[in-house]
């Protein structure tokens, strides 16, 4: 439930973003720095929640959500990244909208060494799909960055990641497993 | 092999029967089975992205609820995108119909068979990832039924319709993506961005 995570100002602030920015879908594959958002998604009887069984279907679903007038987002963490690669030829060949916010792994303080290979491809793998990617690297411009985004990507149709370093999420110790 | 239903006809049927209908097309035959059928602005045609037509359709049934929204695809594009038949069950949206082709065959590349000619009844997975009403279409009284029950946008609906190794001439849709995007939006009231 959502008392295991403790709701820290950075994990407020990117649902606070994404509500304002008037977002109604939000696509997830779980990870433990989105799990505020997540709940907050929940909870909200304007945004529907919905879970994926792999980060591709977001992509996909984000495209569904914005042909029927919806804006949607997708929460991931930076493995769902590779996940994605084929399904971003949607975006670029239909120039869909699409914003993403992904949670980094294998790059700060990381102690599972799986995560290294895709945490240090991801950056690039979003940009040669032709994904913009933006950084946020201190909590206190986490809000400002996702509104940055989504007005690139609602305002102006383009394609976003912002990505949450590793730094500013903190080394993994807010869940017992 | 002998009854099975012929797949242009078994599209046109349903398409016929549900003019109201949001369409999504998975690559490869079925998006050429439904622009056979009729060019409607309403038809969003996938070429590529596979694995995408049900999560496409799962997003676009969430915003249009008051629409029936239709994913058409093919045995092979479910096969990829299998974990969104989990995702579509978890959300359940009333309004969402997904129609597999099923020819037991990947008719893109060469006919070879797929997992559904070798084992796999998708129906069955269909209900085992939670999607209560789901069936298997082998006639066109059955067809018939399962447009009457998508126009009633009562339940999430899964049919797999058995459809035969016919050769058909390709019908092929506009590739451009972002036309297509442009002209459904339109159809809707909604501005390009």
């Amino acid at each position: 439930m959502s008392t295991a995570v403790a709701a820290t100002t950075w994990q407020e602030s990117v649902f606070r973003g994404l509500k304002k920015a008037g977002v109604r879908q939000v696509a997830y594959v779980p990870d433990a720095g989105h799990a505020h958002a997540i709940q907050q998604a929940k909870d909200d009887p304007e945004i529907r929640d919905v879970v994926l069984t792999t980060e591709e279907e977001g992509v996909a679903l984000v495209c569904g959500a914005w042909l029927g007038g919806d804006r949607a987002v997708l929460l991931m963490q930076s493995s769902g990244v590779g996940n994605c690669v084929n399904m971003f030829s949607l975006l670029e060949s239909c120039r869909f909208p699409f914003l993403t916010i992904v949670t980094m792994r294998g790059e700060y303080a990381e102690f599972n060494p799986w995560q290294g290979p895709m945490g240090r491809a991801t950056q690039r793998a979003l940009e040669l799909m032709g994904v913009t990617v933006m950084r946020v690297e201190d909590p206190d411009e986490v809000e400002a960055t996702i509104s940055a985004a989504a007005d690139s990507v609602f305002l102006a149709g383009e394609r976003v990641a912002v990505l949450l370093g590793q730094k500013m999420i903190g080394r993994k110790k807010w869940e017992q497993d | 092999m002998t009854d099975l239903l012929e797949r242009r006809s078994a599209v046109s049927t349903l398409l016929d029967r549900l003019p109201d209908a949001l369409v999504v097309t998975g690559l490869g035959s079925p998006t050429y089975d439904v622009y056979a059928a009729g060019q409607r602005d309403t038809n969003f045609y996938l070429w590529g992205a596979m694995g995408g037509a049900v999560p496409l359709a799962l997003g676009l049934a969430l915003a249009q609820s008051d629409r029936s929204v239709l994913a058409v695809t093919g045995d092979g594009e479910q096969l990829m995108g299998i974990g969104s038949l989990a995702s579509v069950a978890a959300c359940a949206p009333p309004n969402l119909t997904i129609v597999v082709l099923d020819n037991g065959h990947f008719g893109e590349t060469g006919m070879q068979a797929s997992h559904t000619s070798l084992g796999t009844d998708l129906a069955a997975v269909a209900r085992g990832f939670g999607i209560a009403r789901a069936r298997t279409v082998e006639t066109t009284e059955q067809l018939v039924e399962l447009t009457d029950v998508a126009a009633q946008r009562s339940g999430t609906t899964f049919a797999c319709v058995r459809v035969g190794l016919h050769e058909n001439a390709r019908a092929m849709p506009p590739r451009d993506g972002v036309a297509n995007k442009h002209s459904f939006r339109a159809a809707l009231g909604l501005t390009t961005f």
